[in-house]
């Protein structure tokens, strides 16, 4: 077995809110080998961002991580002074966002938002940067990059500059890519370029990337490994196949139901969850899921459910694995 | 940790360094050169901001120039108390103690402009960093700022600034203290608030997320992005405090007669403003006129700063 990249065990973010204590994270574990794609998928709220968040230590008060080990190599990222952290984002770890719209300064020209990190991370000098800026716009796909060099974000559409902030998040070649629903803001024949140059440019760094979505048909094409995600928890981590063909958690089985596929019939209704997900404020005790679920047990009302090892490298949190093997 | 070599397609290739470093300066050099160009077109795209630039430079133009140009001594007599335009040679009359009131407007502007821009200059500068640290740093240094800030916010501005002009000399220099302290909560209120507002967009997550310093975003992406709002606000406010300066000379507080100030004059012409209303109108259509020139600047300066406006 290679040497994991990053290894994140036992992960808490909690948000200490007026309301209460949000606990948007509440003890995620997975390992990324340092060529695999792990997709973490989950309803809107289900503490994805702030996973990619906390493994960048970005997490605002009131936000804290609470608990757990994030180790790069065998870097320990939550023992890192605030300086050393500076030198590992973007240099280690890119990190590419959701909005592309926003997500660049208004105020300069992309040629010099890519540079920046190449001479903060990489001392060079401007020319230098320059040059290798050029050359990234180029490698993304971007049309005459020298003359676009100084051109300003509003200049670009949304797929534009969403390959603008691929360059720039791997202008240092990063071991790790951490990509936040990169195409959630693009319209879908967009959608569809970026992913490719996403896979593209994984392939070509060969580095790890983790893919925060919530679109199955991506995860079904770029996955090596899936993290589902539910109210802060993990309720189903293993390989690409196993978790669309063997589905074992009641929530991974119902989000691969309501999957739209071109052999739908025509007229029969969508499967859809009942019910709205649990917003992880002081949750009460129990599984998080529970209200949800067709098969909840009396044990679901008091225990949390532990994850439960079903077959080698599928990790299942649900008290049914539990039943199933006593039985 | 992979190897640094795997993009190594993506090395340049460059013959000649020296050659080239040339080049980019030179092109680096160009570009600067076409924003300053755009600015300028977007600026000049908007009528009333031009032709206030345009006013507003004859202005100073005369005030500077107003030893030589003024026809009369601006604190003597020169003919008939109250004279009508055009009378005894004074193209705009004499005010009430017969100077020539076309001589007092020329030396009036130069404490006009100083009243005007000075205390809006000193304000907005202690406001960027005054609004810029609280709102970045949070916390309770932000409370403890923004509290003690928001006691003087409480005073209404003239009154604050007539208090303060009160208890010390008068002259043209109490005046621009005056102001610049009632003035400072109002700009470094919006300073702050930009900050915030700033300091909660994505690109400032995405510059964190590539290993940013505090210095760096401060530098380069928070105050590139605050300053355009702040300088559009205080532009617009210069002319209102030229009408505030005016107002404290008016009440005795700021400069003192025979010196000409516009304020005063419009003061001193009150008493005959129903036999000789240009005593006053003159004077008083000049405030409106540079108030409103400082107003539409400002509107024009908020195209020239913004990339998104200056077009190709």
């Amino acid at each position: 077995m290679v040497e994991p990249i990053l290894t994140v065990e036992g992960l808490k973010t909690h948000f200490n809110l007026r309301e209460g204590m949000l606990k948007a994270v509440d003890g995620i574990s997975f390992s990324l080998a340092p060529d695999e794609v792990l997709c973490i998928v989950g309803e809107s709220g289900s503490g994805k961002s702030v996973t990619a968040q906390s493994i960048l230590r970005l997490i605002d008060p009131p936000g804290h991580i609470v608990e757990g080990q994030i180790r790069y190599g065998d870097i320990d990222l939550l023992a890192l002074s605030e300086r050393e952290m500076e030198k590992i984002r973007g240099d280690r770890i890119g990190m590419i966002f959701q909005d592309p719209m926003t997500s660049l300064n208004p105020v300069f020209t992309i040629g010099e938002q890519i540079s920046e990190g190449l001479r903060e991370h990489l001392d060079m000098g401007k020319t230098e940067a320059r040059e290798q800026a050029v050359e990234l716009l180029h490698s993304v796909g971007i049309p005459h990059p020298e003359a676009r060099y100084q051109d300003y974000p509003h200049h670009f559409s949304g797929g534009m500059r969403q390959r603008v902030l691929i360059a720039a998040a791997i202008a240092c070649q990063p071991d790790i890519l951490i990509a936040d629903e990169p195409t959630t803001a693009l319209d879908v024949t967009i959608q569809a370029q970026i992913l490719k140059l996403l896979a593209d440019v994984q392939r070509r760094l060969n580095s790890a990337l983790i893919l925060i979505t919530h679109d199955l048909g991506v995860v079904a094409s770029m996955a090596d490994r899936v993290l589902v995600m539910y109210a802060g928890e993990m309720v189903e981590y293993g390989d690409v196949k196993t978790i669309f063909e063997q589905p074992k958690h009641p929530y991974t089985i119902g989000l691969m139901k309501s999957v739209v596929r071109l052999d739908n019939q025509r007229g029969v209704q969508l499967h859809s969850i009942p019910g709205t997900p649990l917003v992880p404020i002081n949750p009460p005790p129990g599984c998080a899921f529970r209200s949800r679920c067709d098969a909840a047990l009396g044990v679901c009302e008091t225990d949390r459910p532990r994850a439960h090892s079903v077959a080698e490298d599928h990790l299942v949190s649900c008290h049914l694995m539990r039943q199933a093997e006593a039985s | 940790m992979t190897d640094r070599q795997s993009l190594d397609s993506l090395e340049t290739h460059s013959p000649d360094n020296a050659a080239s470093a040339w080049r980019i300066r030179r092109e680096r050099m160009r570009f600067h050169l076409r924003t300053l160009r755009l600015a300028w077109y977007a600026y000049a795209k908007d009528n009333a901001a031009l032709g206030a630039l345009i006013f507003l430079a004859i202005i100073v133009l005369i005030s500077l120039l107003a030893p030589v140009i003024s026809p009369y001594d601006p604190a003597e007599a020169a003919g008939d108390i109250a004279t009508a335009p055009g009378t005894d040679g004074l193209i705009l009359g004499s005010d009430v103690d017969g100077r020539d009131i076309l001589s007092r407007l020329f030396w009036g502007g130069r404490i006009a402009l100083l009243v005007g821009i000075g205390p809006t200059v000193v304000a907005t500068l202690v406001s960027l960093i005054l609004g810029l640290s609280a709102g970045y740093l949070g916390g309770w240094f932000d409370q403890i700022v923004m509290r003690i800030v928001d006691v003087v916010f409480a005073f209404p501005l003239v009154l604050l600034a007539i208090v303060i002009a009160g208890v010390l000399d008068p002259g043209v220099w109490t005046v621009i203290l005056a102001i610049s302290i009632a003035l400072t909560p109002y700009i470094a209120r919006l300073a702050r608030t930009t900050t915030l507002n700033v300091k909660q967009q994505p690109y400032v997550e995405a510059a964190r997320s590539g290993g940013a310093r505090d210095l760096a975003i401060i530098v380069r992406y928070i105050l590139p992005n605050m300053i355009p709002p702040v300088l559009v606000f205080s532009t617009t406010l210069i002319g209102l405090m030229m009408v505030v300066g005016s107002g404290l000379s008016f009440l005795g507080l700021g400069i003192q007669p025979p010196e000409a100030d516009w304020g005063t004059m419009v003061a001193e012409g009150r008493g005959v403003l129903r036999k000789a209303p240009h005593v006053t109108i003159f004077p008083g259509v000049v405030i409106v006129l540079v108030a409103l020139s400082f107003n539409f600047i400002g509107d024009g300066l908020r195209d020239a700063l913004d990339p998104r406006r200056r077009s190709r």
